[in-house]
């Protein structure tokens, strides 16, 4: 999608933290010499296009319980109805087709790692497929973004 | 450094969750907003943000950008079988490479033998392959075999979802 050179730069610049400051956008308008109502009207445009998925905090999941990464090793013919119903577990909150044995990978999130395994013992029920259940051990490095500086 | 949050914190930050988890509203003062909302003082709501922001119950306050809709719809899960003993040095050093978004270490288990996890995002094939390709190099006799996991669709995608289900499928 085509970015105008405010949109590029709001984005660059502010992708990885916005002042915590009382009038934030009228901050962000200073540092990048527009008024503020510009960068209101920048990101609201932004969110509607889905270039921006939003604008807020972004928590740490594992703070907020317990999660693991989860795949399962689906027969082709079975994909479609199985990712269907996969999504359905309010406890998964992304779900991707990937190229592989294993070719479907999903996040499960709860309250505590109790509860994960019982949604996990549930898929397998219901499927018939084991999953692999995959819990973080260390994290190298949590999602800061990454640079954008060949956006176009 | 402390990594426990107080109770009150712990209760105002479900609620924190609850009503950001799909963003601030665009209006001129969203943290007014946001204290209305919680109850607190727009001053001790900024405060609030700024301790679990410290604690790092907040990854970041931000712009949050799709990378999907920018362009960089290429990802690949690239997964390194890395030596036990090399890992826990090898680990931060990939994490380190400005090509990986995220980078995790996670159990063996049967018939999966990768415990080293890192994803990178491109804007074409080529691009991530090359991304592996750097990763591999900075590994190198540590790594006993590896693989990528491109994805070919998105079927489920949110965010963080402790009050409404709230999904976007694409």
């Amino acid at each position: 999608m085509e970015l105008d050179n405010l949109s590029r730069r709001l984005i660059e610049r502010f992708q990885h933290g916005m002042p915590l400051c009382p009038e934030p956008y009228r901050a962000m308008a200073e540092a990048l010499d527009c008024t503020e109502a510009d960068v209101l009207d920048r990101l609201a445009r932004l969110q509607a296009e889905g270039a921006l998925s939003r604008v807020g905090p972004v928590f740490e999941h594992r703070r907020a319980g317990a999660s693991t990464l989860v795949a399962l090793s689906v027969p082709e013919a079975r994909l479609e109805q199985v990712a269907a119903r996969i999504s359905q577990f309010p406890e998964v909150n992304h779900n991707y087709r990937r190229e592989h044995r294993y070719n479907l990978w999903f996040v499960l999130t709860g309250p505590d790692r109790a509860h994960l395994s019982r949604v996990l013992d549930e898929i397998e029920a219901e499927t018939g497929l084991m999953p692999l259940d995959l819990p973080m051990h260390t994290a190298y490095r949590i999602d800061l973004g990454f640079p954008l500086e060949t956006l176009r | 450094m402390s990594a426990c949050i107080s109770p009150s914190d712990a209760d105002l930050a479900r609620r924190l969750v609850a009503l950001t988890e799909a963003g601030l509203p665009l209006v001129e003062d969203p943290w007014g907003w946001l204290a209305e909302r919680l109850g607190l003082s727009p001053d001790a709501t900024l405060a609030l943000l700024a301790r679990l922001h410290a604690d790092g119950a907040i990854r970041r306050i931000a712009a949050v950008p799709n990378h999907y809709r920018l362009g960089y719809r290429h990802n690949g899960m690239t997964v390194w079988d890395v030596a036990d003993d090399a890992i826990e040095r090898l680990g931060p050093a990939v994490g380190t490479l400005p090509c990986v978004s995220h980078c995790y270490r996670r159990p063996r288990k049967d018939g999966w033998r990768y415990n080293l996890f890192a994803m990178v995002h491109g804007r074409s094939a080529a691009e991530i392959d090359g991304y592996r390709a750097e990763i591999r190099a900075l590994l190198g006799d540590a790594c006993r075999a590896d693989d990528m996991l491109v994805s070919s669709r998105i079927l489920k995608k949110t965010g963080l979802r402790l009050g409404e289900p709230r999904s976007r499928m694409r």
